[in-house]
């Protein structure tokens, strides 16, 4: 198997380009367990290993759920294939299942957005979720194709 | 928006991989967002649109 087998050429010149941007450190804490999806988790594994060759600023960490029962827990994860995107703090952005298709272009704007710590937002947005009351917890269903 | 607000927390989900939650979660067409379980729409959002949802989603929380 090619080293870099999900991204080509190209997509791997735009997520340089992304990740010049680094500034902080960024763990991809991938959840894999072969008994679940064996398959399904090599290849978030192997993705989440080929974006933390792209810069020195990411490292990978992979757990698995059945014997890091108690990380599992801290981070809320109950399903794999799983990664948590950390940054200095975890701000709680999950990806459930391999990030190749659609979910690809957020999971890198997610790591470019903890590793400095801020968002991608217009001010209005920033001044309106300052308000915010409540906690709320953002759900994004998308297909990998 | 996770990023931005201490409040906010944000899971992407394949839902080919997981058809247990596509079906909880009533997803017919993807992208489906789900706020607090409650407040949902389907399709890519403008971002102050997506932001007064999330406004929503809290405020039908606090009360």
């Amino acid at each position: 198997m090619h080293a870099m087998a999900f991204m080509n050429v190209q997509t791997l010149s735009e997520v340089r380009k992304q990740f010049a941007r680094l500034r902080d450190p960024v763990t991809l804490v991938v959840f894999s367990q072969a008994l679940e999806a064996a398959d399904r988790c090599l290849q978030t594994e192997r993705l989440a290993r080929e974006l933390a060759e792209l810069s020195d600023r990411i490292r990978v960490e992979v757990l698995n759920p059945a014997i890091d029962r108690e990380r599992a827990q801290a981070y809320g994860v109950d399903r794999v294939p799983a990664i948590v995107v950390e940054g200095a703090r975890d701000y709680g952005i999950r990806f459930y299942g391999v990030p190749a298709g659609y979910e690809f272009g957020p999971l890198v704007d997610a790591i470019v957005a903890v590793s400095r710590g801020e968002a991608e937002l217009a001010p209005a947005t920033r001044e309106a979720l300052a308000t915010l009351g409540a906690d709320v917890d953002i759900k994004v269903f998308s297909t990998p194709t | 928006m996770a990023v931005a607000s201490d409040r906010i927390r944000a899971t992407a989900i394949d839902a080919t991989e997981f058809p247990d939650l596509a079906r909880a979660y009533r997803v017919m067409a993807v992208p489906k967002v789900v706020l607090n379980d409650r407040v949902q729409f389907e399709g890519a959002l403008p971002e102050p649109d997506f932001v007064a949802a999330v406004l929503r989603a809290a405020s039908v929380d606090g009360h």
